[in-house]
C-alpha cells in the first residue's frame, strides 16, 4: 500500500505541476503601470490618427521620461478594426488603455463592460467647456454615462470635379436641388465625356460594407420621408415608398450606366481607388462621399494631390424633390475612450487629454478631414486655413442624421447592402428588393419590432 | 487536476485483469502509475489543446456568446436556439450548397490531376520526376495568402488571363466577378494537386510490375491495365487521400477570403467564410460556433460517403 500512495502522490504532484505550467502560460503578462497602450485604426487613406498618435507618443514621452506609450495601430477596415479591438478587450491583460472608438459602438462596448466611465475626469477637465451638447450626446450611453471624448465628426455630400462638369455644360457652382438634377448632371457628363469618365459614384453592394449602407443608401433615404428606425415607437421601419425610391436611384445609375461597371463597384477597395486615383486622374466626375475625402489629397497623404483645391468642389446632397430642408447629410464620429481595465486610469486620462488638446485637435481635424468638435478648434486660424471647405461642411451639421445605434444595426445594415447589391446587379427590381429587405428585417429584429411607419 | 483523475482511472481499468492475476490491488495501482505518469504530459496536452477547444465550441454553440454588447458581459445558455436558427437561415442553406460544390469541384479536380500526374511521371527519368515534382510541390509550399493573391492577379479584369485572352481576341472580364466559385475551385485545385500527386506516386510505387505485365501480355490496353489492375490496387491510398483532401478543402478560408471575400454578393461564401462573418464581423460567437459544428457535419457526411463507397468495393 505504501508504494501505491507514493505513486499516487507522485502522479498528483506531476499533474499539479503541469496545471501550474499551464496556468503560467495563460495568465496575462504582468502589465507595467507606466505603460499606456493605445489601439487605433490605420487603414487606406486614413492616416491622421497614426500621425496624431506618433506625435503624442514622442512629445509625451519626452515630457515624462518614465512613461512609455505603446501604440497598437490596427490595419483593417472599420468592421474588422472593431472586431480586433473587441478581441483585445476580451482579455484584461491584452486590453488597450485607450481606444480609438467609433461613437456608434459606444453603447455596445459599454454594455459589454469594455469601457471606463469618464464623467468625473471630464467634469474636472478645464477644456471641457469647448465641447458642445452634440458631442456629449454622441459619447454618452443610453444610461447617461459618458464613455469617451469625441475627436471629430463628419458630414457627407457630393464631391465633384468642377472642370469635368464645366466641360459638360453644367453651370458652376453646381447646386443640385433634387435627385433628378443630380441624375441629369450625370447624364450630361456621360454624354460629354463618354466611357472615359465615371459620371457619379454612389457606394452600393456588400464588398464596400458599411460605406455602402451609410454613405450610399442612407444618404438617399435621408432625402425621403422614410427612416430606418422610428424613435417614437422604438421600432424598426419596414421598407416604405422612400426606401424603394432610394433603391430606384441606385437602379437608375446602373441601368443607365451613369456610374461604375458593377464589377468595379463591387471591388472592396473602391473607396481608396476613387479618391487616390480616379478623382486626381480626372476619371470620375462626382462622388457621394464623406467630408474627410481631403485626407487622400493633402500633403501628408499616401499620394498627395497638391492641386486638389483647384479641381474639387463640394455640394450638399439634395433631398429627393427638394422638400424639407432641401439638403441632407449623415454623420458619424470617432472618440477616444478609456479601457475598463486601464492599468493607471489617471495616467491614461492625462495622455488622452494631451491628444485631445487644442494643438493636436487642430492637426487631427486638418489631416483627417474632420469637422472639429471643440469650439476653439473650429475658430482656429490653423484649421480654417488647412480646411478650406470647413464652412460648407459646418452648414450641414444642423440637418445631418445619425445611424440608429442599436445592437441589431450591423445586421440591418447588411440587409441594406444586400438590397443595393441585388438592385445594382439588376437581379431584382427596387420593389422586390424592398420587399426582401422587409422580410429580412422581420427575421432580424422580430416581426413585433417592425412598424410600417404610419 | 481533472486530467490526472481521468488518467489514473483509465490506467487502473486497463491493467486490472493482469494485475489481479499477479497480486493485490497495490500492484495494480503501481502499474497504473508507472503507465500513467510518463503518459501524463502527452495526455494533458491532448486534452487541453485538442479536446478543450472542441468542447468549448460545443458549449459556445449552445449559448448566446457575443464579442460585444450586454451578451459579452453576461452570456446565457440558450439551448438549441442557434441550431434552430441555422435551419431557417437562407444564408446558411446557400453556403452549405456552395461548400458542397466547392468540395466536389476541388476534390474531383485534385484527384484526377494528381493521379494523372503521378501516372505520367511514374516510369520517367529521375530528372523529369524531380522537375515536375518541384514545380507542383512549389504550389503546395506557397502560403495560402500568396497563392490567393497570385490567382487574384491572374484572374482580375486587368490580370494576366485577360491579357492572354485579349491577345487571342476575346473581350476582357473580371473572372472573379463572373465565375467566382469556379475561380476559387481552380485556385484550390492548383494548390492542392501536389498533395494528391505525392500520395498517389507513393501508392503507385507499391503496385507490383509483374501484375501489370501479366495483364499486358494477356492483351489488355493501357487503359484496361489502369482500370482493372492499377486502380484497384490503389484503392486504399485513394480512400485515405480523398478523406484527407476533403477535410483540408472543407476548411479552406484564406484562399477564398483573399480572392473574393465570399462575393460578389454571397456567391462564393462557403461555410468557413459564413462562420467568419457571423462570429467576427457580426460578433455573434454563439451562432458562429454553431456553423462551425455544421461544417463538421458536412465534412463527416462526405467522409462517410467515401468510406461506404470504397468499403463496398473491398467486400466484393
Amino acid at each position: 500500500m505504501r508504494g501505491t500512495r507514493r505513486n499516487t502522490i507522485r502522479a498528483a504532484a506531476t499533474a499539479s505541476l503541469l496545471t501550474l505550467i499551464a496556468a503560467g502560460c495563460s495568465s496575462p503578462a504582468e502589465r507595467d503601470e507606466n505603460t499606456v497602450r493605445i489601439a487605433y485604426q490605420r487603414y487606406g487613406t486614413f492616416i491622421a490618427m497614426d500621425s496624431l498618435m506618433n506625435r503624442v507618443k514622442e512629445e509625451f514621452e519626452a515630457d515624462h521620461p518614465d512613461v512609455t506609450i505603446e501604440l497598437v495601430p490596427i490595419e483593417a477596415p472599420a468592421e474588422d478594426y472593431q472586431t480586433q479591438v473587441n478581441l483585445m478587450n476580451g482579455s484584461p491583460g491584452e486590453a488597450p488603455d485607450l481606444i480609438y472608438e467609433d461613437t456608434f459602438t459606444i453603447n455596445q462596448d459599454a454594455d459589454a463592460g469594455y469601457l471606463a466611465p469618464l464623467d468625473e475626469y471630464f467634469d474636472s477637465w478645464e477644456d471641457s467647456e469647448y465641447f458642445g451638447e452634440q458631442e456629449a450626446e454622441a459619447v454618452t450611453s443610453l444610461d447617461g454615462t459618458r464613455y469617451g471624448v469625441m475627436l471629430g465628426t463628419d458630414v457627407r455630400g457630393l464631391w465633384y470635379r468642377s472642370d469635368l462638369l464645366e466641360q459638360a455644360g453644367v453651370p458652376l457652382p453646381w447646386e443640385p436641388s433634387t435627385w433628378d438634377e443630380v441624375l441629369d448632371t450625370a447624364r450630361a457628363v456621360r454624354a460629354e465625356h463618354g466611357a472615359d469618365v465615371v459620371p457619379l459614384n454612389v457606394y452600393a453592394g456588400t464588398p464596400a460594407g458599411e460605406v455602402a449602407s451609410l454613405q450610399g443608401f442612407q444618404m438617399l433615404l435621408g432625402g425621403t420621408e422614410d427612416t430606418l428606425f422610428d424613435e417614437d415607437s422604438g421600432r424598426w421601419v419596414a421598407a416604405g415608398p422612400g426606401f424603394t425610391d432610394a433603391l430606384e436611384f441606385v437602379w437608375t445609375l446602373f441601368e443607365e450606366e451613369l456610374t461604375h461597371a458593377p464589377q468595379d463597384a463591387l471591388d472592396a477597395n473602391i473607396g481608396t481607388v476613387n479618391n487616390e486615383e480616379r478623382f486626381p486622374a480626372g476619371d470620375m466626375a462626382i462622388s457621394l462621399e464623406g467630408s474627410w475625402a481631403t485626407q487622400s489629397w493633402i500633403e501628408e497623404a499616401n499620394r498627395p494631390w497638391p492641386e486638389w483645391e483647384e479641381y474639387m468642389e463640394f455640394a450638399p446632397m439634395p433631398t429627393r424633390d427638394g422638400r424639407g430642408e432641401g439638403v441632407t447629410s449623415m454623420s458619424g464620429g470617432w472618440a477616444l475612450s478609456m479601457g475598463a481595465h486601464a492599468t493607471d486610469p489617471d495616467l491614461a486620462w492625462e495622455v488622452m487629454t494631451y491628444a485631445l488638446g487644442r494643438e493636436n485637435a487642430v492637426g487631427f481635424a486638418v489631416e483627417g478631414g474632420q469637422i472639429p468638435v471643440r469650439s476653439d478648434v473650429a475658430e482656429d486660424p490653423g484649421f480654417l486655413e488647412g480646411a478650406p471647405m470647413a464652412e460648407r461642411f459646418a452648414a450641414l451639421v444642423d440637418v445631418t442624421g445619425f445611424r440608429p445605434a442599436y445592437s441589431e444595426y450591423p445586421r440591418v445594415s447588411l440587409a441594406i447592402q444586400e438590397a443595393t447589391e441585388s438592385v445594382m446587379l439588376g437581379e431584382t427590381t427596387p420593389e422586390e428588393a424592398a420587399l426582401t429587405y422587409t422580410r429580412e428585417l422581420e427575421s432580424i429584429v422580430g416581426p413585433e419590432n417592425v412598424t410600417d411607419g404610419s | 487536476m481533472g486530467a490526472s483523475g481521468d488518467l489514473e482511472r483509465g490506467g487502473g481499468d486497463l491493467s486490472r485483469p493482469r494485475a489481479e492475476r499477479s497480486g493485490g490491488p497495490g500492484r495494480t495501482w503501481s502499474r497504473a502509475a508507472r503507465w500513467a505518469v510518463p503518459m501524463g504530459p502527452a495526455l494533458f496536452l491532448l486534452l487541453a489543446f485538442f479536446a478543450g477547444p472542441i468542447l468549448w465550441t460545443v458549449w459556445a454553440s449552445l449559448t448566446d456568446a457575443a464579442l460585444t454588447g450586454a451578451r459579452a458581459a453576461r452570456t446565457d445558455f440558450v439551448g438549441v436556439a442557434n441550431f434552430e436558427r441555422l435551419l431557417t437561415d437562407v444564408r446558411f442553406r446557400d453556403a452549405t450548397i456552395l461548400t458542397a460544390l466547392f468540395l466536389i469541384g476541388s476534390v474531383f479536380g485534385q484527384t484526377v490531376l494528381g493521379l494523372v500526374l503521378a501516372l505520367l511521371t511514374r516510369a520517367r527519368h529521375g530528372a523529369v520526376r524531380a522537375a515536375v515534382g518541384a514545380i507542383v510541390v512549389g504550389a503546395w509550399v506557397v502560403p495560402e495568402v500568396v497563392a490567393g493573391f497570385v490567382w487574384y492577379a491572374f484572374l482580375e479584369r486587368e490580370g494576366t488571363l485577360n491579357a492572354v485572352l485579349g491577345f487571342l481576341g476575346a473581350g476582357e472580364q473580371n473572372w472573379l466577378f463572373t465565375a467566382p466559385l469556379l475561380a476559387v475551385i481552380l485556385a484550390n485545385v492548383w494548390k492542392g494537386t501536389a498533395f494528391s500527386m505525392m500520395t498517389y506516386s507513393a501508392g503507385l510505387s507499391e503496385v507490383p510490375d509483374d501484375l501489370e505485365e501479366a495483364a499486358r501480355v494477356d492483351g489488355a490496353s493501357p487503359f484496361q491495365v489502369l482500370w482493372h489492375v492499377v486502380l484497384p490496387l490503389l484503392r486504399r491510398t485513394l480512400a485515405t487521400t480523398l478523406l484527407l483532401i476533403t477535410l483540408q478543402t472543407v476548411q479552406v478560408f484564406t484562399l477564398i477570403f483573399v480572392m473574393t471575400s465570399g462575393g460578389p454578393g454571397a456567391r462564393s461564401t462557403t461555410l468557413p467564410l459564413l462562420m467568419y462573418q457571423e462570429a467576427l464581423r457580426m460578433g455573434d460567437l454563439g451562432y458562429g460556433t454553431a456553423i462551425a459544428l455544421a461544417l463538421l457535419v458536412v465534412a463527416g457526411l462526405f467522409s462517410i460517403v467515401y468510406v461506404r463507397m470504397l468499403g463496398k468495393e473491398e467486400r466484393r
